[in-house]
């Protein structure tokens, strides 16, 4: 099992309602539902993805989070909302980030971390925009406008009285590493966040 | 036809007509003491009798929605494009369903159908007729057919909004609702176009207060009319630019008002073609169900808390630049269902068609309710 999935699952409780946004092909919310007897809705945008969903039986909305914002949902409306390896492509992050924790009382957040030794080291010898397992793209045809590192997303956290409940760091696999756990900003790859509001 | 039929369809099928002896009451407070629904099926029921869907027809719909009635028809029923052997609604798998709603004009007892207390037409002494007084008439017809639970209903526009009232009244009766192109309530614009249609027919002379059966003539003209406006309110700006744009069926100006440009030769076609198999009767009411249709009404206008008695799960599809029902109107429903926390998809599919998109069998609509009919097919173990 994909190590994102089993440590994001251990922070959702049977029967949660969640939501999760850039829900992909539905495989977390599948495994949610399955798992933990979640339920909940996914938003996308890719349509390929939406059938996707639609064939497995998750709950799949078209809403493009920045065109379309997040508007339509309730304050306090689920348990949890997640968003995995989608904060660093959308307009605002910052805004995304009060969003999901309006409408949950908790959020789980997962990026690719931008300050990873390889990429770091990619830039400094190349001279060129760094590429990876985890961010495949071209700087001119990447989705992922918003990149950042942990410990950018840790001071934005900080700045908006957010909460990190808890941080679990993995490799561009997904699998556990302990290096990554000893150095994360230099070591990790991606991190899983849970997160919430400061006063709660 | 052509001279042999296409390996993904139905066929030639035959309509079925059932007859109901117990009196419906009807929303409006009258009853009907006995009354003919006109079916049609494809598919097999399956021995659990899981399978079936409903398909349910929109504003000038009827039974016939799939296959030939003879090997000399031109054209095939209304939805064949998602209706067959490996189609959306997939007639290897589904056992398919399809009626002509009360009040129509294709067989089921209508404005045109004999009344039995006079031995005359009803006319206009038809009651006017509910969404919600279709979908009653639809679950008597599946008592008759054995058909406890539908594994979907499913409808286009008008059709739609059948599939939303089936889950609110029935909900133990359907496993899917999928609402293609459709609207939770019309807008003041929706009703002022119904309403222009509605005033042309009864402006007609021939329309005899709905009694021209007895005249021996109809309102052709007014129904004429008012099929050329709705059907302007079916295409979209593009569509119709791109079907006829500006050209002339001649050369030059003929600085008249004969029908000069394209478009207007093909409306009037459209609509004096119309005019000679619609009933004006059956048009009234069909627009005035639309009119009425407005499920959260009792619940204060918020559809939400209709929709905590629905316990189906639901499809719901617009399209890019359908502006008879806009995607904003889906999403209201969509909204709702998420407020309501119901089980609920929804995308909406651009296609350039405005709100006959739903008729035509774009890529992006067909992958998507193939894949969700797909779904409910193995939930069905169809």
């Amino acid at each position: 099992m994909r190590a994102d999935l089993e440590i994001i699952q251990q922070w959702v409780k049977p029967g949660h309602h969640v939501l999760d946004l850039g829900c992909g092909d539905g495989t977390l919310l599948d495994f949610l539902k399955r798992e933990r007897n979640a339920s909940g809705f996914g938003l996308e945008i890719n349509p390929d993805h939406i059938t996707t969903c639609m064939n497995r039986g998750v709950s799949v909305i078209e809403q493009n989070l920045d065109t379309q914002g997040l508007d339509n949902f309730e304050d306090n409306s689920f348990d949890i909302v997640l968003m995995t390896q989608a904060l660093q492509a959308v307009r605002r992050p910052d805004k995304v980030l009060d969003e999901m924790l309006r409408l949950g009382a908790e959020g789980i957040v997962t990026f690719p971390n931008f300050a990873h030794w390889r990429l770091r080291w990619g830039l400094a010898l190349s001279g060129r925009m760094p590429e990876s397992e985890s961010l495949p793209y071209k700087w001119y045809n990447t989705p992922n406008i918003r990149l950042c590192t942990f410990k950018d997303f840790e001071a934005l956290c900080r700045q908006k009285g957010i909460r990190i409940k808890s941080r679990r760091v993995v490799d561009g696999q997904h699998q556990n590493n302990w290096l990554a756990r000893l150095w994360p900003n230099l070591l990790g790859e991606i991190a899983i966040y849970r997160i919430t509001r400061e006063n709660t | 036809m052509p001279d042999s039929l296409p390996v993904d369809s139905v066929g030639v099928v035959t309509p079925q007509t059932y007859h109901f002896e117990t009196p419906i009451e009807l929303a409006c407070g009258q009853a009907l003491e006995r009354y003919d629904l006109v079916v049609e099926t494809y598919g097999e029921l399956n021995t659990d009798r899981s399978n079936a869907v409903l398909i349910c027809h929109a504003l000038s719909g009827h039974h016939h929605a799939a296959g030939y009635h003879s090997m000399d028809d031109r054209k095939p029923g209304w939805w064949d494009t998602c209706i067959g052997p490996g189609k959306p609604v997939d007639t290897n798998r589904f056992f398919v369903v399809c009626l002509n709603n009360l009040g129509g004009c294709h067989g089921s007892t209508g404005p045109s159908s004999t009344n039995p207390a006079t031995g005359t037409p009803y006319g206009p002494d038809f009651p006017v007729v509910t969404v919600s007084d279709w979908v009653k008439s639809q679950a008597l017809l599946a008592d008759r057919l054995g058909i406890e639970c539908w594994a979907a209903v499913v409808g286009g526009s008008l059709g739609g909004m059948q599939a939303l009232q089936w889950s609110l009244d029935y909900p133990e009766r359907l496993r899917h609702s999928v609402a293609i192109a459709s609207s939770p309530r019309l807008t003041a614009q929706n009703i002022a176009f119904n309403e222009v249609a509605r005033q042309a027919i009864t402006s007609d002379r021939e329309f005899h207060d709905g009694r021209y059966y007895d005249f021996d003539t109809l309102p052709r003209r007014g129904l004429m009319l008012a099929r050329m406006v709705g059907h302007i309110t079916y295409l979209s700006d593009a569509s119709m630019g791109e079907k006829f744009g500006r050209e002339l069926r001649d050369q030059a100006y003929k600085f008249g008002y004969d029908a000069e440009f394209q478009v207007e030769s093909y409306l009037r076609y459209q609509g004096e073609r119309f005019s000679e198999i619609f009933d004006a009767n059956t048009y009234l009411l069909m627009t005035r169900a639309l009119d009425y249709f407005d499920p959260a009404y009792e619940f204060g206008g918020d559809l939400s808390k209709a929709l905590a008695k629905a316990s189906c799960e639901f499809l719901v599809l617009s399209f890019s630049t359908d502006w008879r029902f806009t995607p904003a109107r889906s999403e209201e429903m969509v909204n709702a269902m998420i407020a309501a926390r119901r089980k609920v998809s929804y995308a909406e599919i651009d296609a350039p068609w405005g709100h006959d998109a739903f008729l035509i069998p774009t890529p992006r609509y067909t992958d998507i309710f193939t894949a969700y009919m797909d779904r409910v097919a193995r939930e069905v173990g169809a």
